[in-house]
């Protein structure tokens, strides 16, 4: 099967050049190009007016990857000790919510953070003040870390519960105590699963466009938010969203490149098989 | 960490997961006029009613459908051929192909959309027709639900025995019948996972759904519309019947799994 199955990807290679790269080249093209299609450097030099935009994405995207890291870690870790058969139930109940539409999943946090919404409600009848959240920047975050922590715990239960149980009894029997054992052998060994979690939540994080819009009011923009407005919204404007795309493309690839480069080179498949 | 600490953090863990979805059910039930979305005034199911008569969202769910078994039947088939050939490639040309199928899973999805509306608006759209559609649309499903066909079909050809197709050609197998009758049972577990992460990737999707749908409606673009422009208990009552629909499918398919595993486990114990 050697010749004539090679031929077998030409469909799939044909369909990802017309696509893929095409489109990848177009969103080049428009973003080097002015509205009458001559080349300008105008649309790439005006992304710096929006550097404040940038610099809040990745700011609460770091944030919510933090948050989830520190939140769905000890989970992960708790999920990986269990017995086999509960093992697989914890995961199935991690993955569930991600079974939901990510739209109702945020509008779910509308209701609750809203200005009379329940959870200021339960503070009304425990008669403590009103908490304003909804349109704030902790609500994004909040809404960031609830949609994407899923992609957090699953790769970081993927490698804690191939850890050879027998490393950390030979740590044990070399005198190390419960901390120790966490800190120099676990943690090391988990550390494929925090990289491949850390970029599973960062890339939709920084990128995305409905959270802030649902949950952070007009006051929280992010990139995803800018290039939906020249796409899409008022300020229609392709060239300038084809300039911001490219410059949040080159963002993603540098902070990914820089994790690849903590990565030992051990493959961490989250994604496949695990669907269930 | 002590074990009663442990499950108290899996609790609360899993409130902080679950909360909001219980909440978004009970007020589907809420009898209310005014919509309101925190207090609760007695039961009822006439959301749930609404619902069933809104023809819009029948519409964007037929679309939805529609969609989702284009796209997965015919990203399941070209990825399945792909993955064959990606397999018998050598390592170069392998590596370039592995590149391109993994860069739509890490471009970020927002760029991936807005790409694909350039080509159907800009290039399309000058040989003339409408270019954004429900063909749009299928097209970009096919290239997201692609690469995860792929990605799942990989593996079992890694396991296969390349012999055994040999081996039927030996015999006297043609090559295609030798693919349908060796090649593809081997490989059937992968093809099949790939094709529902296909179907429900697509079901799913909103983002690049967005970007190449025009005017054309689909359930996730409605639910961004009603949450967008009104209140109404009635998205409640869609997430409530999604939630349920997706729940039996889960169990549906867990408890198959876990008695075709059973049978696979008796059966290398008899033999």
């Amino acid at each position: 099967m050697k010749t004539n199955s090679k031929l077998l990807s030409a469909p799939y290679t044909v369909w990802m050049t017309v696509f893929i790269v095409l489109p990848m080249v177009l969103v080049a093209w428009f973003a080097f190009t002015d509205k009458s299609g001559a080349f300008t450097l105008d649309n790439i030099l005006s992304v710096g007016q929006y550097s404040n935009v940038f610099l809040r994405s990745i700011w609460l995207g770091a944030v919510a990857t933090a948050v989830s890291l520190v939140m769905g870690y000890p989970l992960a870790y708790i999920i990986s000790r269990l017995p086999a058969k509960r093992q697989s139930v914890m995961v199935m109940l991690v993955m569930l919510p991600m079974w939901m539409n990510f739209l109702l999943r945020t509008y779910a946090w509308m209701t609750l953070l809203e200005d009379n919404g329940l959870i200021n409600a339960a503070l009304a009848a425990l008669g403590l003040p009103k908490v304003h959240m909804i349109n704030t920047a902790g609500a994004v975050v909040l809404g960031m870390v609830y949609n994407y922590i899923p992609y957090m715990i699953l790769p970081l239960y993927s490698v804690l519960t191939k850890i050879d149980p027998s490393v950390i009894e030979a740590a044990q029997d070399l005198g190390a105590d419960d901390k120790k054992v966490f800190l120099k052998v676990v943690v090391p060994m988990s550390m494929p699963g925090v990289i491949s979690g850390v970029t599973m939540v960062f890339v939709p994080a920084v990128s995305t466009f409905i959270i802030s819009k649902m949950l952070g009011g007009g006051g929280n923009l992010l990139i995803g938010d800018l290039i939906d407005m020249q796409f899409l919204g008022s300020a229609y404007n392709p060239n300038l969203g084809s300039a911001i795309s490219l410059v949040l493309m080159v963002i993603i690839l540098i902070c990914m490149g820089i994790m690849n480069q903590f990565d030992d080179g051990e493959e961490v498949n989250a994604g496949g098989g695990m669907l269930l | 960490m002590t074990k009663a600490m442990g499950r108290v953090y899996t609790l609360l863990i899993f409130l902080f997961l679950y909360a909001p979805i219980l909440v978004l059910i009970v007020f589907s039930f809420n009898d209310t006029e005014t919509a309101s979305r925190t207090v609760f005034s007695g039961f009822s199911l006439k959301w749930y009613q609404k619902l069933f008569e809104d023809r819009l969202i029948l519409e964007a769910l037929r679309n939805t459908l529609l969609i989702a078994v284009a796209a997965a039947a015919a990203s399941t088939v070209l990825g399945t051929m792909a993955a064959i050939g990606i397999s018998s490639m050598k390592r170069l040309p392998k590596r370039v192909m592995m590149n391109i199928t993994n860069f739509p899973m890490v471009n970020p999805e927002i760029v991936t959309g807005v790409s694909m509306m350039l080509l159907f608006v800009f290039t399309v759209g000058l040989f003339g027709g409408r270019s954004l559609g429900m063909a749009s649309i299928i097209a970009a499903h096919i290239t997201f639900c692609l690469p995860y066909v792929i990605l799942s079909v990989l593996p079992k050809l890694r396991q296969m025995d390349p012999a055994l197709y040999e081996a039927a050609q030996d015999l006297g197998c043609p090559p295609v019948k030798a693919f349908f009758k060796v090649v593809l049972p081997e490989i059937m577990p992968g093809v099949v996972t790939g094709m529902i992460m296909a179907f429900t990737l697509s079901i799913d999707d909103f983002v690049i759904s967005y970007f190449t749908s025009g005017t054309t409606q689909t359930l996730p673009i409605y639910i961004y519309s009603m949450t967008r422009k009104r209140v109404s208990p009635e998205i409640n009552a869609l997430s409530t019947v999604l939630f349920v629909v997706v729940m039996a499918l889960l169990i549906i398919v867990n408890t198959r799994n876990a008695k075709a595993n059973r049978q696979i486990k008796e059966m290398e114990e008899d033999g």
